[in-house]
């Protein structure tokens, strides 16, 4: 048990008609990161509130650290930390005056609660905040604070609800480094997520949701493979010679894609760096000039729409996100 | 019910005590507000068709009007925290999970003590004597408190109903007609029959009423059963008051999680 830090069974919620679970599966070894990445609706944040204990299932088995997340609530919530999509700060008091509060709540004593305070507003640089009241911080700061108070009991399990969201770039790296680093201290994260460079950068798993269950799962590699592997783009200086290069490649024509506007070719490839080499020298041989050739694996972008077929609402947004 | 109970609800209490260190010109004006209205009524009304004075008849009526209206503090209070999401972290956290409830009661009742302690003193002043002695005037402020409490659970009850603070204007709408439409300010032998003898059934009515009488004036301005049992009426409405919403209230707090 002690390697699987969280286990969901066929978590099923109903909010009126809308089902925002439908039978998720999902489990999570412990010290992992795992990306919960999806559109809008998919369930996450329904999925996050029901593993934090704040939302209980209609139906289903749900175990966190250890624990029935309805059965032993109180065990669950001794264990972890949650950073929802909304700041759970006091916005009229402090950040220390937060922090203190919290520590009180899990009760630490008033002197250790002090001490942890000092330390964590230390960790995530929020110690000249002085009085201000949480209301006036700028997202960062305030996401950096929630972070922080999600982290005083020393959670073996974390929940990040949209960390990032609505943060610019610079709050988003903030974001990324501390969860990095906590990653390193043997900590639990379940991360979900819009944004599919923050999945790929952060999560060491990745699990899609889409209509209230898990419609794929793996490490980013393994769910890039699933749209078909790597890929060679080369970018021609004269569009007339697209139809030229690609007869000249080592693969069937019908596989390679053609952009003309861009003057791009597409193609897949198996073996990487071997593949690339032959590109480059038929495209030599043949005397046609090329301004750009590249080696790139499929986003997870591409994964997402892959599965998520292009009409989906969330379409869009996922776009934009990256 | 954790072993933490108290020492959660304490810190709650201490993080309302917290919010008023924070905005001290609320908490004054909060304060201020009903002994503005007190001078306001006074000399607009001046009490015609009150004997033995208007001021000993308005300030009971303007204490247990200021207790009434403490359900729109407790309201904002609460749908404030609702909307803001710290609601969440508490509640994701191994404490008392009452103590979210207990800390807003201790907290809304306090103000509501330094409320009456701020009024009884500028009543003083205006010329109200507790002629009853003190034991009367300690039983006219724990019915004053009794009354504040029901209105705690009912505010907290329609708070997580209304859920946003906008709202509470919504139920303003009704709290201001319920507390006007009592004795506070008119004898109901003023008005037209029927509504002088809703006035006379109105919680706040007894109230007001049975501090009247412990305070040794005019309590009593007609001879309906309503009117004579005034003290009894004053513990009996906010008990079955706090009998049905604290149960409802707890128990939405608790159904937050559906």
């Amino acid at each position: 048990m002690a390697d699987t830090a969280i286990t969901v069974e066929g978590a099923h919620k109903k909010y009126g008609d809308k089902k925002a679970l439908d039978g998720l599966d999902l489990t999570v070894a412990s010290g992992t990161v795992q990306g919960v990445l999806g559109p809008n609706g998919a369930g996450k944040t329904t999925l996050v509130r029901i593993l934090s204990t704040l939302l209980r299932p209609d139906a289903g088995r749900i175990r966190v650290a250890g624990h029935d997340v309805v059965a032993h609530a109180r065990e669950v919530r001794l264990r972890i930390g949650l950073l929802g999509q909304h700041a759970a700060l006091d916005e009229e008091l402090g950040g220390r005056q937060n922090l203190e509060m919290f520590g009180r709540l899990y009760h630490l004593g008033a002197r250790h609660a002090r001490v942890r305070a000092d330390e964590l507003l230390e960790r995530f640089g929020l110690t000249d905040t002085g009085r201000k009241p949480v209301g006036q911080y700028s997202g960062g700061m305030r996401r950096r604070l929630d972070l922080a108070a999600s982290l005083i009991a020393e959670p073996e399990v974390l929940f990040l609800d949209e960390p990032t969201t609505g943060l610019d770039p610079r709050g988003r790296a903030e974001v990324w480094t501390s969860v990095r680093s906590l990653v390193g201290g043997g900590t639990t994260v379940l991360l979900t997520t819009q944004y599919l460079e923050e999945a790929d950068r952060l999560a060491d798993r990745i699990a899609f949701v889409d209509g209230g269950r898990v419609v794929a799962a793996g490490t980013a590699d393994e769910l890039k493979r699933l749209t078909g592997g790597d890929r060679v783009d080369v970018v021609l200086r004269d569009a007339g010679q697209l139809g030229a290069a690609t007869a000249l490649l080592p693969v069937p024509q019908d596989a390679v894609s053609v952009d003309a506007d861009r003057r791009r070719l597409s193609v897949p490839v198996t073996d990487r760096m071997t593949a690339l080499a032959g590109v480059v020298r038929a495209l030599e041989d043949a005397g046609i000039e090329a301004e750009d050739i590249a080696l790139r694996r499929p986003t997870l972008d591409e994964v997402f729409l892959h599965l998520t077929g292009d009409d989906r609402a969330g379409h869009h947004r996922v776009r934009e996100a990256v | 019910m954790t072993p933490y109970a108290l020492v959660d609800s304490w810190t709650m209490t201490r993080r309302e005590l917290a919010h008023w260190a924070r905005r001290p010109v609320q908490v004054l004006v909060a304060l201020v507000f009903p002994v503005m209205m007190l001078l306001m009524f006074g000399h607009l009304f001046g009490g015609r068709g009150v004997e033995g004075g208007y001021i000993p008849y308005l300030v009971p009526g303007m204490l247990a009007l200021t207790m009434a209206f403490g359900l729109e503090g407790t309201m904002i209070a609460v749908t404030r925290d609702l909307d803001k999401g710290v609601i969440d972290r508490f509640r994701s956290m191994p404490m008392a999970s009452g103590a979210v409830l207990v800390g807003r009661a201790t907290a809304d009742m306090l103000q509501s003590a330094l409320n009456l302690a701020v009024m009884l003193g500028v009543g003083y002043a205006l010329g109200w004597r507790a002629h009853g002695g003190a034991g009367a005037l300690l039983a006219a402020v724990g019915l004053l408190l009794l009354l504040r409490f029901a209105m705690l659970w009912i505010g907290i009850h329609l708070a997580m109903i209304a859920g946003k603070p906008e709202m509470v204007q919504a139920v303003q709408i009704l709290v201001w007609p319920v507390g006007f439409l009592s004795n506070a300010f008119a004898t109901p032998e003023t008005m037209p029959g029927w509504l002088g003898a809703a006035v006379e059934w109105n919680p706040l009515s007894a109230t007001a009423t049975a501090v009247r009488d412990l305070s040794g004036d005019q309590g009593a301005t007609s001879a309906s059963w309503a009117a004579e049992h005034a003290v009894l009426l004053a513990v009996a409405w906010p008990l079955a008051l706090t009998a049905a919403f604290f149960p409802l209230a707890v128990r939405r707090f608790s159904r937050l999680d559906r």
